[in-house]
């Protein structure tokens, strides 16, 4: 039986400082200590530039903390994050291999036969609605589509914690609520743990069962932490009017604003 | 612009240049012909030899030894240059010590090389491979080196998440992603292949169409210049053809 009491990430004390040239160092992210259960949806907001991003990357392995450690299932992480899938900001689809090939990659490389991988590619982009698009290549798809061969990429692998970088950040309002609700009906299926970066309020709060806020940096950290105790499933575009919702939107804003100002005093302050 | 039309356009400017040529050389239009035709020859005698050489089959064995010139000297030319590309790119170290003499040996006119090749290899066709190879070498190992050192970072990072070795990743994305620079300079580098092979036939060789051209000039026989000229053009303008239809199989993933 698994332990529910282990979480799927343990974050003790990550502070994450960057070398800048001449010698100085920039402290992006001051300890910081965050948990997320094993069927856990946590959205992490805060204003650009804070370090969200790089609070991923140390979770996903590709960064490696200034001091503190990272739990992952209960083991400390070395190299590589085995456990999980990253859905990056940018692009990052390999643009010479076609849609199919670059979803089908990660059980390729895994030692899946590659007639059996593409079967499996196929379904998964029937999934997320892009049957038709499977021998095309990246350059040749939509911001939107291109973004969910990524989640097919990821999802293929079943990976048991998926983070996910404002995976949909470039795309329109309307876009951005379909891919939610694809995203949700993915997720509830086998609910597995997810730290979901995003600017969004709105979308953080319709996704998630727990929203972190994040100071503006530098030495940003957590100033909130805020359940999400609305009803699953859950309709992107329709829980925005719930109450519940509204209210709770109020009280994260209320933390969130001061931080976005500072954020963008810091940078005006800066480039001044 | 539609392509017959471009076509035609393109037929039609050689045809004026050659009409110019033949009423410059027939007749007093623009000054003395035999003087003309003695500095340019004539078009009508440049297209006689050129058929005599085809119908005879002599120009086939120089065409062949050009391409075999040009052919190996691209293939090892490549070779090097994406092994040496990649290691270099690799190894940040190695890179920084033989930086001088990469640009240093990259600066030096490959004329200068001819007769030492020709010392070395002998007459034969190895020369004219080598002062082909060193000119692909260059172009290939600058773009290979290019090409892995400016691997897209998010990419990267993916195919380490999706659980890439080095190998794999080697396999995967820094290969493709040298490659497509390499064959972005396909048609410099088979440009160049050909060059170092004219060349070296030029500068001393029993056989190829820069030996050709070479044994018209000594004997002031201008036609066989021209001759020899137009045989090398037409050659070019096939090999580059080739490599465009090549090209655009490999690069199909870049949108147009
Ligand atoms: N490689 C790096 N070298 C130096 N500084 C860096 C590096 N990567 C990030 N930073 C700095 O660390 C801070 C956090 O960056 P991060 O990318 O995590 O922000 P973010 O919260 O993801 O922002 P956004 O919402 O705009 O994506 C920024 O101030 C950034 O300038
Ligand atoms: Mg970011």
């Amino acid at each position: 039986m698994p332990k529910n009491d282990v979480a799927a990430v343990r974050l003790n004390g990550v502070a994450i400082s960057f070398d800048l040239a001449d010698r100085r160092r920039y402290d992006a992210v001051a300890p910081t200590d965050l948990a997320v259960g094993e069927n856990e949806f946590v959205a992490i907001v805060g204003p650009t530039g804070c370090g969200k991003s790089t609070l991923l990357n140390a979770t996903a392995g590709l960064l490696r903390p200034a001091s503190g450690t990272v739990d992952i299932f209960g083991v400390p992480l070395s190299g590589i994050n085995r456990q999980a899938g990253y859905l990056f900001q940018q692009d990052a689809l390999m643009p010479w291999k076609t849609v199919i090939d670059n979803v089908a990659i990660g059980l390729e490389i895994a030692g899946t036969a590659r007639t059996e991988a593409l079967k499996t590619a196929r379904h998964w982009l029937e999934r997320v609605g892009l049957g038709a698009f499977c021998d095309r290549y990246p350059q040749m798809l939509s911001g939107g589509q291109r973004k969910r061969v990524g989640l097919a990429q990821v999802l293929i692998r079943d990976p048991r914690l998926l983070l996910m970088d404002e995976p949909f950040g470039p795309l329109d309002a309307q876009t951005r609520q379909i891919m939610g609700d694809l995203l949700l009906k993915l997720w509830s299926e086998d609910r597995k743990a997810v730290m979901f970066v995003t600017h969004d309020l709105d979308e953080a709060i319709a996704l998630s069962d727990r929203v972190v806020i994040m100071s503006a940096g530098p030495r940003s950290h957590i100033i909130g932490d805020f359940p999400v105790t609305l009803e699953r499933p859950r309709n992107v575009a329709e829980i925005r009017h719930d109450p519940d919702f509204i209210r709770l939107h109020r009280d994260i804003w209320d933390a969130l604003r001061d931080q976005v100002m500072k954020a963008y005093d810091n940078t005006a302050g800066a480039a001044a | 612009m539609n392509r017959s039309l471009l076509l035609l356009l393109q037929i039609l400017v050689a045809l004026v240049v050659v009409a110019l040529w033949h009423l410059a050389s027939a007749t007093t239009l623009f000054g003395n012909p035999k003087t003309i035709a003695f500095f340019f020859a004539n078009p009508l005698g440049v297209a006689e030899r050129i058929w005599t050489w085809f119908s005879s089959g002599s120009i086939w064995y120089h065409l062949g030894i050009t391409l075999t010139e040009a052919a190996l000297a691209f293939l090892i030319g490549s070779f090097g240059g994406v092994v040496f590309g990649f290691w270099f790119a690799r190894k940040p170290l190695v890179a920084a010590v033989f930086d001088p003499y990469v640009k240093a040996a990259n600066a030096l006119p490959r004329v200068v090389l001819a007769p030492i090749f020709a010392l070395w290899f002998g007459l034969g066709i190895w020369s004219k491979v080598a002062l082909g190879v060193t000119l692909v070498f260059f172009i290939v190992f600058f773009n290979v080196y290019q090409g892995v050192k400016e691997v897209s970072q998010p990419v990267l990072n993916n195919g380490r998440m999706l659980g890439m070795n080095e190998r794999q990743l080697l396999r995967h994305i820094y290969l493709p992603s040298a490659l497509s620079w390499v064959f972005s300079s396909l048609h410099t580098s088979v440009g160049f292949a050909v060059v170092g092979a004219v060349v070296g036939e030029y500068l001393g060789s029993a056989a190829g169409l820069g030996y050709l051209i070479h044994q018209a000039e000594g004997v002031f026989d201008v036609v066989g210049v021209f001759a020899g000229m137009f045989v090398l053009m037409g050659f070019v303008l096939v090999v580059d053809g080739l490599v465009t239809l090549v090209e655009r199989k490999l690069l199909a993933w870049r949108a147009s």
